[in-house]
C-alpha cells in the first residue's frame, strides 16, 4: 500500500529524515517510536503534503502512485489521512461543514454524487456516539476551546467519516486522559480490517498497550535503526531509547 | 452648488403642496435646508468623507414617491421570516397593508411618524433633533428638510416586549429614481426592553437613494437590541446615522450587517452618560463588485464606569471598497471605563481595498482601552488542515471566508437573521469557493 524508499527530507536546510525505508502493506498496523527530534513526525507530514518539507532523495508511493505528485487534497481524497499531533483551530468553521466537505470531496473524486442529508446525519450521529462525544460538537467551530483530548477525538471522529486506507496518526496518545484513551484506541481498532493500514507514530509505549502493533519501528536521527513487533515497544518502555542509540551510532 | 439646488428646487415644489404644519416643523425644515445649502455635499476633502466620493448621489435627480404600492407577493418574498410587530415603508412612503402592530403589549407604541405628528406633534418635537441636530452632516441637514415619515417607538418604564420590533424599508424599481429621507425614534423606558430590527430590501434593479437619520434615547437601565440589516438592491446609495443617548445601567447592542447598496454610508453613535451604561457594536460588511460600504462609528464614554466593545468585519471582493473608522473617546475623568474595539478585513480580490482607522482619544487615567485592526489573508495552517481533509483550495478558502463571517453572527440571538446573513454571504461568495448545500446543513441540524 505505501512504499517509502531511501527517504531524504529537509527543512530550511537541516536533513532531518536521512534515508528511510519502510513498506506498509493492507491490513498491517505499524507504529513508529524515537527520542525526540530524530524526525518521527516529519514522515508523516510529508506523506500528507506539508510543505515546508523539502524531499530531497527518494520516493513515496502509495497504491501504485507517487504521493509527492499529488496535490495535498488528492492524497486525502485518495484515502491517505493524517491524524494531527497539534490540530489547527479554525475559528468559525462548524464540524459539520468541514465533514459534510470533506466526505463530498471524497465521494465526488471517486465520481459518486454528495451524500443526501438524512443519510449523512445518520452517519455522523452514529460515529460521534461511537467517540462518545456530544453532538452539540458538531455545530462547534473545529477545535476551537477544545481541550487537548477532546481535539485528538474529532480527529478521530474524522478518520471515522472519512474511513481512510491508511490513517496515520501523529502521536494521537499526547494529551490524553485513561478515559479518553480508552476512546480513542477503540476508535483506532474500529478501523482495523484487511484492507486498510495504519501508522502510529508515538513517544511512548501506552498507546500500543491498546492499539497493539503488527510492526514495531526505532527512527533514530533520521533512519529506521530497528524495527521488530510489539515485544520491541515494551523493551524501549523499559529501557529507553538509549541503547537502541548506541548501538546505532 | 448646482447639485444643492436640485434638491432645494424638489424642497421647494414639495413646500407648496404641504399642509400647513406646526411652526416648529416648517422651523426645522428651514433650517435643515439653510444647513445644507450653506455645507454642500461633503467632498473628499472633508475628513470625515475621506474615503467616501458621494457624487453619485449629489449628481442623481431623485424624486419623491407618489405612493407607497408594493405588490404583497413580492414584498413577502423580500420580507424576513420574523414574528414581530410591522411597519413597512414604501420608498419612504409608509405601507399599511404591510404593517400589522396589532397586540403590541400595553405601555409600548409602534406608530408611523405621520401618525406619531398628528397624534401629538409636540410629544415628537422634544426629543427629535436632540441627539442629530441639522450640524451632524449635510445628510442630516438634509433629512431634516425632508422628514416627513418613519418611525416613533416609545416603551413606558418598565415594559418588556417579546417579539422583536421589525422596520422594514422596501426600495421599488421606479422609472425615476427616488429619494426618501426616513425619521426614526426610540424613546426606551427605565428598565424598559426590546429587540428593533430595520431591514432594508427591495427590486433587484432599484437605484434609489435613502437616507435615514435615527435618534434612540436609553433611560436607565434599558436593553435594547437593534439589528440593522442592510440588504437595499445592488444600485441603491444608502446613508444612516443612528445616535443614541444611553443612561445609567442601560444596554445597547448594535448588530449591524451591510450586504446590499452601491454606496453604503453608517454613523453610528453612543453616548454613554450614565455610570453602568454598555454599548456594544457589532459588525459585518461585505462587497463585491464595485460597492463602496462606509463605516463610522463612535463611542463617547462622557462618564465613568462606562464599557464598550466593537467588533466589525468585513469582507471585499473584486472592486469593492471598504471604509472603517472607529473611534473610542473618553471625557476627562471618565475614570474606570472599558473600551475594546477591533477591526479585521479580508479581501478576496488583489483590487478589493479598505481603509481602516481605529482611534482613541482618551483624557482620563485609569481606563482599559485597546484597538486593532488587521487586514489580511486566511490563516494558511487552517488551509493546509482543511485540505489535508480534502478539500480543494478554493473550497478551504470558501469555508474560511465563511467562518470570518459566522464570528460576528455568533451574538445574533435571532436565528433567522443569523441563517440568514450566512446564507446570504454564502451565495455571494465567489462560486470558486464552493459552498452550495453546505450551509443549509447546519440549518436542517438545528431543526
Amino acid at each position: 500500500m505505501l512504499e517509502v524508499n531511501d527517504l531524504h527530507v529537509s527543512v530550511e536546510g537541516n536533513e532531518i529524515l536521512k534515508g528511510l525505508t519502510l513498506t506498509i502493506n493492507a491490513g498491517e498496523v505499524h507504529a513508529i517510536m524515537g527520542p525526540n527530534g530524530s524526525g518521527k513526525s516529519t514522515l508523516s507530514a510529508v506523506i500528507a503534503g506539508k510543505e515546508e518539507y523539502e524531499v530531497t532523495q527518494g520516493t513515496i508511493t502509495y497504491e501504485g502512485r507517487d504521493v509527492l505528485e499529488m496535490a495535498i487534497e488528492d492524497r486525502a481524497r485518495a484515502g491517505l489521512l493524517l491524524g494531527f499531533q497539534y490540530p489547527v483551530e479554525i475559528p468559525g468553521v462548524k464540524n459539520i461543514y468541514l465533514l459534510k466537505a470533506a466526505l463530498n470531496a471524497q465521494r465526488a473524486a471517486r465520481g459518486e454524487g454528495e451524500i443526501p442529508a438524512p443519510e449523512f446525519m445518520k452517519l455522523i450521529k452514529a460515529k460521534i456516539a461511537d467517540m462518545k462525544m456530544d453532538a452539540s460538537f458538531l455545530q462547534r467551530a473545529v477545535n476551537e476551546g477544545f481541550s487537548g483530548g477532546e481535539k485528538k477525538r474529532n480527529e478521530i471522529l474524522q478518520m471515522l467519516v472519512l474511513q481512510p486506507h491508511l490513517a496515520m496518526l501523529d502521536e494521537i496518545d499526547s494529551g490524553l486522559d485513561i478515559d479518553a484513551m480508552r476512546v480513542v484506541s477503540d476508535g483506532i481498532n474500529s478501523l482495523r480490517n484487511a484492507e486498510r493500514a495504519i501508522l502510529l507514530v508515538t513517544h511512548y509505549q501506552r498507546l500500543l498497550d491498546y492499539v497493539v502493533p503488527d510492526y514495531v519501528h526505532v527512527l533514530v536521527d533520521g533512519r529506521i535503526v530497528k524495527s521488530g513487533d510489539a515485544e520491541l515497544a515494551r523493551e524501549l518502555e523499559a529501557n529507553g531509547y538509549e541503547g537502541i542509540e548506541e548501538s546505532a551510532a | 452648488m448646482s447639485e444643492t439646488l436640485t434638491f432645494l428646487d424638489t424642497l421647494k415644489a414639495r413646500d407648496s403642496q404641504r399642509e400647513p404644519e406646526p411652526t416648529w416643523i416648517a422651523a426645522r425644515r428651514q433650517a435643515g435646508a439653510a444647513r445644507f445649502e450653506a455645507m454642500g455635499f461633503p467632498t473628499r476633502r472633508d475628513e470625515e468623507w475621506k474615503y467616501t466620493n458621494v457624487r453619485d448621489i449629489a449628481q442623481g435627480n431623485f424624486a419623491l414617491a407618489a405612493d407607497g404600492d408594493f405588490s404583497p407577493a413580492s414584498a413577502a418574498a423580500l420580507t424576513l421570516p420574523l414574528e414581530a410587530y410591522r411597519l413597512t415603508f414604501v420608498d419612504g412612503v409608509f405601507a399599511p397593508a404591510l404593517s400589522d402592530v396589532q397586540g403590541l403589549p400595553e405601555g409600548v407604541e409602534v406608530l408611523p411618524l405621520s401618525q406619531a405628528l398628528a397624534d401629538n406633534h409636540e410629544a415628537v418635537g422634544g426629543p427629535l433633533g436632540r441627539l442629530t441636530g441639522v450640524e451632524f452632516s449635510a445628510f442630516a441637514a438634509l433629512n431634516t428638510a425632508f422628514m416627513e415619515e418613519g418611525a416613533v417607538i416609545r416603551l413606558a418604564a418598565g415594559c418588556v416586549v417579546e417579539k422583536p420590533i421589525l422596520l422594514q424599508f422596501l426600495s421599488r424599481q421606479n422609472d425615476t429614481p427616488i429619494m426618501c429621507h426616513p425619521r426614526v425614534l426610540v424613546e426606551a423606558g427605565g428598565r424598559s426592553e426590546a429587540t428593533l430590527v430595520e431591514h432594508y430590501a427591495g427590486d433587484a434593479d432599484a437605484k434609489n437613494f435613502t437616507n435615514i437619520v435615527s435618534e434612540l434615547f436609553l433611560s436607565r437601565g434599558a436593553i435594547l437590541t437593534h439589528y440593522k440589516l442592510q440588504e437595499a438592491p445592488l444600485g441603491d446609495y444608502h446613508i444612516a446615522s443612528i445616535h443614541v443617548e444611553q443612561e445609567r445601567d442601560s444596554r445597547y447592542v448594535s448588530h449591524n450587517m451591510d450586504l446590499g447598496g452601491a454606496l453604503v454610508r453608517n454613523d453610528l453613535i453612543s453616548d454613554l452618560n450614565g455610570k453602568g451604561g454598555e454599548a456594544t457594536f457589532n459588525g459585518l460588511f461585505f462587497g463585491q463588485g464595485r460597492q463602496h460600504v462606509d463605516n463610522h462609528t463612535k463611542v463617547n464614554h462622557n462618564a465613568p464606569l462606562t464599557f464598550s466593545n466593537e467588533n466589525y468585519k468585513g469582507i471585499l471582493d473584486d472592486r469593492a471598497h471598504g471604509v472603517f473608522n472607529g473611534r473610542v473617546y473618553v471625557k476627562r475623568d471618565s475614570q474606570q471605563i472599558e473600551g475594546f474595539q477591533s477591526n479585521q478585513n479580508l479581501l478576496l480580490s488583489d483590487r478589493a481595498r479598505i481603509d481602516a482607522k481605529p482611534e482613541l482619544e482618551i483624557y482620563a487615567d485609569d481606563v482599559k482601552c485597546s484597538h486593532g485592526t488587521t487586514t489580511g489573508q486566511l490563516d494558511q495552517d487552517a488551509v493546509f488542515a482543511l485540505r489535508t481533509r480534502g478539500l480543494d483550495e478554493q473550497s478551504a478558502r470558501g469555508l474560511l471566508t465563511l467562518a470570518f463571517a459566522g464570528e460576528v453572527l455568533e451574538g445574533v440571538a435571532l436565528d433567522v437573521i443569523a441563517e440568514r446573513v450566512e446564507l446570504a454571504v454564502a451565495g455571494k461568495l465567489p462560486e470558486r469557493f464552493n459552498l452550495t448545500g453546505l450551509v443549509e446543513t447546519a440549518a436542517a441540524l438545528n431543526e
